[in-house]
């Protein structure tokens, strides 16, 4: 993965003002679209799962698109910080922001953990070990008593936001989740266009040039894991008190292929192109949830069409059109 | 006598059983470890042909009525060919790009596999008849040993030792190794190196439906039989070194034995167990126990 | 532009929260959902069976009553996980104008159902699931729990089993909540009956192997061998077992969860000897016969399990319920079918009691040999009938805070 011209994602940052305010404008139209598709007669649950798992995509798109590492195991980060905020929501009695935050660092402090084992190898090897650890990850919270094993954590309490707004309102429980998922998406969006970000792509475009130049490529990738790692977490935590259940589901490795493919499906490398990705695919999930086995089938199909024809998923086929990078 | 408490009767039928499930770890990783070795693919589908040879098994009984020794032969070749086609018309086309691609794309084509035979076949599972021939049991003193399960561990260790065997000392194995170094050069001697590459994939893909069939008496043919499977073979390859032939085979056989260890001593973590010997093995040699640095 | 956008935004909001003021307004359509698994572990006890069984239900209802209800059925497939069964059962209760849910089989899918239904104050008809806390300290006005529970497993077998002489055993648990609970009551139960539990053994879930476990009960000598896990594990133990010449040894394996398409699953080769307890079986008497018959007819051939005649029994007992009560609300009819008596074709007459639990006689039964066999489905001899006061966990020993305490 770390070889330049063979890696799977085009998108350089930009350096110019105009692409700035194409990113505005994109930023601005995704915004209103999620606050106005409940007002339009979306089921608003299904937004708030689209929300949850398009910040989960971004998360991961930081580390595969600008960092060219796949990491096949970050549901460990997704369901570990929902078990967390599960517990610390209904056992501990905190409010969902604390819980959210708490499960955030609980992830955060997984992948430095992960991070520093995982990062000593390159390409296949990367992914295996995350997958392996995510497996070790999944083991645990089949054995541990607090995650409940197949029941999983029930019944969490949505709470009441600094103690003051219950999030049993639907109307406070979207704000909430909207505001985790632009706060979080806005993170993500200056990380990609700091320095720390510019290094990682020039490590993932050539990793023996940078660091030639005397960047240490290792902390860097190590440091990109573990944002990706928390931002993943906040995902899963905020999923966890939204549909006030924290299971299994996302600790399976499956759940680590379907962000691949949410991502895939999006664009690799581009900022919108996971929410696209993950909106379509739950979106797709939700439809066809009644032919049952149909939806393995027709992930897979997905996933084979786009790694053959449309490797530039949705939104990269888009920004190809328009020549700009989004 | 006892080691650690536990009765050397009971142990050594634990290792004798630890070295049946190595079998099919050494099966199915050693078609890993060819495919990976020759194109640099980790085939995520390895797991679904693996039903799918078993699945061969059962609709070759079931609606052809051709017994298991007829499935032995048939359904490899078939599922071989299967992969075959699957080279020829997407794999080939990966092999410029990142070695990612090939990754995800065996990994959709398995979810299309298993979901399409969870379709047609719900995920309760099949019973196989087991073949006649094979049918009862040694009583070896320690343990009552089906004939079956000894005909696997034999089986196995034959057809791994033969495969290590031509890939390592013969001349058709010397191209094969020679292409994965350098294909450039190999096709100028006039090697013809992508007809090889899709013949490899077809051989790793026919090791995987063979133990499939192999597996269809003793497990239930359930779609979901590859899945979990799978990831506990990727493992073991990785610990072997993922280009290795003779680690594949070795390290199959070792996981094998160790998880039934395992399970006798604490057998909530037999399924982990691996996983732990992994992390370990990639910090300490990080090409696998048997890999080469590539 | 942004002014524009603005206005626009608050008017959106503003008839939003009209529209969310309307609340719920009762709809002339009684639907049932039935949430099962349609293609994974448990498609063939529960899965399409369920749903064909719930509009054999209502159709065989509302010919009997000439009732002018107009009821709906839908189904889907929560594929054996809480949160998407939790996300099914959330939309149909809010958007789709869903009254009652059957069925959801898998405790942990069920558990997560019964939070939502109560939460919304509709009606859960749980046949398929086994955990016995539905009806116990998670306990909800807001559920009626058919069928069987884990109490009744371990009852029905455990006792059962024991009273007949088999007196030691050993366990297979499947090591998660569900199988660590149906080891930890059968084990009270058999310690009861004056048996000896001689050790027991966590099998990882899913494994495909049982052969290292088996051994291990082998060596114990225990007469009993007990299966405290479920679908494709049950499956493959006891295949193995048969292989590991197990049963010809002498030694019985005791199915705690078994369910009539597992046993068609296995073959009667495999299976026989297999002492399980079910409550419904379709060679019971010539209502089940009939009702079975017809059910196979709309089924593609395949005989009702427990589950499925739990799913008809229950709704049928629901519309009543609302014909009788004259509403839908979901909280107000679980009282009205506590209220009455339940008597069906499939259960006989029976009642539920105010924690939500169906009580009726269970009945357990042997796997028949090969021989003895006249047909695909003649599978089960019946070695005894446990009474419906007897079969289910007494009332004041479940924790439950709808229950009065004296």
């Amino acid at each position: 993965m770390a070889t330049g011209s063979n890696a799977p994602t085009h998108a350089p940052a930009p350096a110019s003002a105009g692409a700035a305010r194409t990113h505005l404008a994109a930023f601005v139209a995704m915004a209103a679209i999620f606050v106005l598709a409940p007002l339009l007669g979306v089921y608003p649950v299904f937004m708030m799962k689209v929300m949850c798992f398009a910040l989960f995509a971004c998360a991961f798109n930081l580390l595969l698109g600008f960092g060219g590492l796949l990491s096949f195991g970050h549901a460990m980060f997704l369901g570990g910080a929902g078990y967390v905020a599960a517990h610390a929501a209904k056992v501990w009695g905190l409010t969902p922001e604390l819980a959210v935050g708490l499960a955030t660092l609980c992830a955060a402090a997984l992948g430095w953990v992960t991070g520093l084992l995982a990062i000593r190898r390159q390409g296949i090897y990367f992914a295996m070990i995350t997958l392996a650890l995510a497996q070790m990850v999944f083991f645990l919270s089949l054995q541990a008593p607090f995650t409940g094993g197949e029941d999983g954590i029930q019944a969490v309490p949505r709470g009441r936001l600094l103690g003051m707004i219950d999030l049993s309102n639907p109307v406070a429980m979207y704000g909430f989740v909207l505001a985790v998922f632009l706060g979080g998406f806005g993170l993500i969006y200056r990380i990609v266009h700091s320095p720390f970000g510019q290094v990682l792509q020039a490590i993932r475009e050539n990793e023996p040039r940078a660091i030639s130049l005397g960047y240490d490529a290792d902390k860097f990738k190590h440091r990109a894991f573990v944002l990706s790692a928390a931002l993943a977490g906040m995902a899963g935590a905020t999923k966890a008190i939204v549909f006030q259940l924290a299971s299994l589901t996302d600790v399976h490795w499956s759940m680590s292929g379907e962000v691949v493919l949410m991502t895939l499906v999006g664009g690799l490398g581009t900022l919108f192109g996971p929410m696209v990705g993950a909106a379509v695919i739950v979106a797709m999930q939700n439809y066809l949830a009644e032919l049952g086995a149909w939806v393995s089938v027709v992930q897979g199909v997905i996933f084979v069409v786009c790694v053959l024809l449309f490797r530039r998923g949705i939104v990269g086929e888009i920004g190809h059109l328009l020549k700009k990078s989004l | 006598m006892d080691i650690f408490g536990i009765p050397v009767q009971a142990m050594m039928g634990q290792l004798l059983i630890g070295l049946i499930n190595g079998s099919f770890y050494a099966l199915l990783s050693l078609g890993l470890a060819v495919i990976f070795g020759l194109l640099n693919i980790i085939n995520f589908a390895h797991g679904a042909q693996y039903m799918l040879g078993a699945f061969g098994a059962y609709l070759l009984l079931n609606k052809l009525g051709l017994n298991y020794w007829w499935a032995l032969l048939i359904v490899p070749l078939a599922v071989g060919a299967m992969g075959v086609v699957i080279e020829r018309t997407m794999l080939a086309r990966l092999y410029k790009l990142d070695h990612l691609y090939g990754l995800l794309l065996t990994f959709g084509l398995a979810l299309i596999i298993q979901g399409f035979f969870r379709k047609e076949y719900g995920s309760s599972g099949l019973p196989y008849t087991m073949p006649e021939q094979l049918t009862g049991g040694q009583n070896l003193g320690f343990m009552f040993l089906p004939n079956y399960r000894g005909w696997v561990i034999a089986a196995s260790l034959v057809i791994c030792l033969a495969t290590w065997f031509v890939i390592e000392r013969t001349k058709l194995g010397g191209y094969l190794r020679a292409a994965t170094e350098n294909p450039q050069l190999v096709q100028a001697f006039g090697i013809n190196v992508p007809r090889m590459i899709t013949l490899t994939y077809g051989f790793g893909v026919a090791l995987a439906a063979l133990a499939g069939v192999m597996a269809a008496p003793i497990y239930q043919v359930s779609p979901q039989m590859g899945a979990d499977l799978i990831i506990v073979v990727f493992a073991v390859v990785v610990i072997g070194g993922m280009g290795s032939i003779m680690g594949a085979i070795v390290t199959g056989f070792g996981l094998g034995l160790v998880e039934g260890l395992t399970k006798v001593f604490y057998p909530e973590a037999s399924t982990t167990v691996i996983f732990i010997i992994m992390t370990i093995v990639l910090l300490i040699r990080p090409a696998g126990l048997f890999g080469t640095q590539k | 532009m942004k002014r524009k956008l603005l206005c626009s935004l608050i008017a959106g909001i503003g008839l939003a929260t009209a529209g969310l003021a309307q609340a719920q307004i009762s709809d002339n359509v009684v639907k049932i959902g039935v949430l099962t698994d349609m293609s994974g572990l448990y498609a063939d006890l529960a899965g399409p069976g369920s749903a064909t069984a719930a509009k054999m239900a209502v159709d065989d209802y509302l010919k009997a009553t000439k009732s002018s209800l107009k009821v709906e059925v839908v189904a889907a497939d929560h594929q054996n996980k809480a949160d998407v069964g939790a996300s099914i059962a959330r939309k149909w209760f809010d958007s789709e104008r869903v009254d009652a849910i059957a069925d959801v089989p898998t405790s942990s899918v069920a558990l997560a159902v019964h939070e939502v239904a109560r939460e919304k104050g509709k009606l859960l008809l749980n046949s398929g699931a086994a955990s016995s806390d539905l009806t116990g300290k998670l306990c909800s006005p807001n559920t009626v729990h058919w069928t069987y529970d884990t109490w009744m497993l371990a009852n029905g077998t455990g006792s059962a089993i024991v009273k007949t002489g088999g007196n030691t055993w050993f366990f297979l648990t499947a090591d998660y909540a569900f199988g660590h609970a149906l080891e930890r009551d059968t084990s009270a139960v058999v310690t009861k009956g004056g048996g000896k539990v001689l050790g027991s053994v966590k099998v990882p879930l899913a494994t495909q192997d049982f052969s290292s476990f088996l051994l291990q009960a082998q060596s114990s000598k225990a007469k009993i061998i007990g299966l405290a896990n479920a679908g494709g594990d049950t499956i493959n133990s006891i295949k193995q077992a048969a292989e590991f010449g197990i049963t010809k040894g002498g030694q019985n394996l005791a199915g705690l969860l078994v369910f009539l398409a597992d046993v068609h699953g296995l073959g009667l080769q495999t299976a026989q000897g297999l002492i399980l307890t079910e409550t419904f079986y379709w060679d019971l008497n010539d209502q089940t016969r009939a009702w079975s018959k017809r059910f196979a007819a709309a089924n593609g051939g395949k005989y009702p399990t427990m589950v499925q005649a739990g799913v008809y029994a229950s709704v049928l007992h629901y519309l009543k319920a609302i014909d009788a009560g004259k509403t839908d609300d979901g909280t107000k009819t679980v009282v009205k079918m506590k209220e009455l008596p339940t008597d069906d074709p499939l259960f006989g007459k029976g009642v539920i009691r105010a924690d939500g639990r169906k009580i009726h006689p269970a009945y357990l039964f042997e796997v028949k040999k090969p021989a003895e066999s006249k047909g695909p489905y003649d599978y089960y001899k019946l070695r005894a009938t446990i009474p419906a006061d007897q079969a289910f966990r007494p009332i004041d020993q479940g924790e439950c805070p709808l229950v009065a305490k004296k």
